[in-house]
């Protein structure tokens, strides 16, 4: 028996959630009284590779070949599933993040093994194995049982603290035959942000809404963001109208998003907005209307217009950080 | 081309849920019901495909697992413009158990593209799409935020943590569609309404098979703090209560 953690890369760099992964991981082991194993698919150094040997892991399976270059979902999810199935894996972790939502589900019905998505805590039992999970769009959350031997988590990003358990963890280079005819996905164009920080890695977030009044009014709110080292976001009608990218958007349709600290300027509040937002650590809401729902679920408010009070929080901050 | 449209019938998104018998189910008193946002952008897209004569699709089918009380949501995707629609009769035990049935309707009724919402808004599963393709062992495409039509052949944009690729998949394979896929979902005109009513909805009986997980209870999520409120002509005071009692920054 055994826990598996499937860490995905970035261009063969892991990230903060891929620790935060592999940290839930070993605490699940822990209660299920076995050892963690964490697979990675692709071309990753062995430098890289031993990090996650510091957030616990007992041994690291390298994967790669000619088939991993790109993300196919039905040869990922045979490589893991032949790992799974090598490695006896009782619980199969996997991020809950673009890739995870693409490969989890099918591993499920490869495996018939149970899933739940958006789990952010540890399991609440062991038997039944129930686990703690988002409903409602954050309006509630459900506890739910996976009958079957094989369970499989998707993590909700930012859910859980990392814990350093340094383990010298070995690494294994497994091969894996893959049915060439599986890969069908072609890459006819890549298209890379670059030089930004991800909106679902940043810790802090400083977002605007339609308070900004106008899209040339962004400037304080960018700068603001700048000085807090934060990710800019935005709510629906402003990339509705075009204001902001839609890769900004967060709320129920566009990015769900869960930071330290999630600065809101000029955004009401409406329930969809709320559905992306609402497991962010701290909130802080700025907006002219006092009964504006953003500040039922604030911890920190200013009612005030967002553009005479931006520049002062500007001022504030780079105050603070001389 | 045949495209089928997966949709799920979920509470209207300004819902505020309450739960009922000890917090076991929703008291779906007073709660109106629509479609999925994220099934009601893929079916706006897939009958803008099907207005667009040089894409080639013949049909835009409608699916759904659940009871008749789903109907009338059924009937408002026909209304907006689907062509047939099928149900198969039956409550929706979890994302597996849907997944497994819609697959075997597929499986017989032979569709060459199959469009499912990144997620639904009620359990928020993000699996029935992915998991449709691993029962039909055809590909899948996540996040995907665009499609088209080339020659023929679908063209599809799919959103990478980090960027966007342009993907080829060769058919049948199933689409699983997040945001920007469509601009604004597409509203029923009153001859679609008209119209609706006597489009075919085939209603299958389920299959034999058993979903793998079970909810047991709901819990709300823990009230917040007050707000406290700072004067807007002394934000510092913000960044200092930032600093010193959230410890965020």
């Amino acid at each position: 028996m055994s826990v598996l953690v499937y860490a995905q890369n970035w261009d063969g760099k892991f990230k903060k959630s891929s620790f935060e992964l592999v940290s839930y991981g070993s605490k699940v082991a822990e209660m299920l009284n076995t050892s963690l194993i964490c697979l990675s698919i692709g071309t990753v150094s062995d430098e890289e590779l031993k990090k996650l040997g510091n957030y616990g892991a007992g041994k690291i399976i390298r994967v790669n070949n000619e088939f991993c270059k790109i993300l196919d979902n039905q040869v990922y999810t045979d490589i893991i599933a032949q790992v799974a199935l090598k490695e006896e894996a009782s619980v199969i972790i996997i991020s809950n993040n673009t890739e995870g939502k693409a490969v989890a589900p099918r591993l499920s019905v490869r495996l018939k093994a149970g899933m739940a998505s958006g789990v952010s805590k540890l399991p609440l039992s062991i038997a039944p194995f129930t686990v703690y999970k988002r409903t409602y769009s954050g309006n509630a959350f459900a506890h739910l049982v996976i009958n079957t031997d094989i369970k499989i988590i998707t993590l909700a990003q930012n859910s859980f603290s990392l814990i350093e358990t340094p383990n010298n963890a070995g690494i294994e280079d497994m091969s894996v035959s893959i049915d060439s005819s599986l890969l069908k996905t072609v890459i006819k164009d890549t298209q890379k942000q670059t030089g930004r920080l991800l909106l679902t890695d940043a810790e802090i977030v400083v977002s605007g809404g339609r308070g900004m009044k106008s899209p040339d009014n962004w400037g304080p709110l960018v700068e603001l963001a700048s000085v807090l080292g934060a990710a800019t976001a935005c709510s629906r009608p402003v990339s509705d109208e075009g204001w902001r990218s839609h890769e900004e958007h967060t709320g129920q349709t566009g990015k769900v998003i869960a930071p330290n600290l999630y600065i809101a300027v000029g955004i009401s509040g409406a329930t969809q907005h709320l559905a992306g937002v609402s497991s962010s650590k701290y909130i802080v809401a700025i907006n002219t209307d006092k009964d504006a729902p953003i500040f039922e679920v604030a911890q920190y408010g200013i009612v005030g217009d967002a553009l005479r009070v931006l520049p002062k929080l500007v001022e504030a901050v780079k105050e603070l950080k001389k | 081309m045949k495209i089928l449209v997966c949709i799920s019938n979920v509470p209207d998104t300004t819902t505020k849920v309450k739960f009922v018998e000890s917090d076991t189910k929703l008291d779906t008193a007073g709660i109106q019901w629509v479609i999925n946002p994220w099934d009601e952008l893929s079916l706006t897209r897939a009958l803008e495909l099907k207005d667009d004569a040089s894409a080639g699709v013949k049909s835009v089918t409608v699916a759904h697992v659940g009871p008749a009380t789903a109907e009338p949501t059924i009937r408002k995707a026909l209304a907006i413009g689907a062509d047939d629609a099928f149900r198969v009769n039956a409550e929706p035990a979890d994302s597996y158990y849907v997944a497994a049935q819609l697959a075997e309707v597929i499986g017989r009724e032979q569709y060459d593209l199959i469009l499912c919402g990144i997620e639904s808004s009620d359990y928020n599963g993000s699996m029935t799409g992915g998991m449709i393709a691993e029962f039909l062992g055809i590909p899948s495409v996540s996040a995907v935020s665009d499609i088209k039509i080339e020659n023929g052949a679908p063209i599809v944009i799919r959103e990478t943590d980090g960027g966007r690729e342009v993907v080829s998949v060769p058919m049948p394979f199933v689409v699983i569609v997040q945001k920007g896929i469509a601009k604004e979902p597409r509203i029923a005109s009153m001859r679609g309404i008209m119209t609706a009513r006597t489009k075919p909805v085939r209603i299958y009986e389920p299959s034999a098979k058993e979903p793998l997980t079970r909810i047991t209870v709901f819990e709300k999520p823990s009230p917040r703090a007050a707000c406290k409120f700072i004067d807007p002509e002394n934000p510092g005071q913000l960044i200092a209560l930032l600093q010193n009692e959230a410890k965020v920054i």
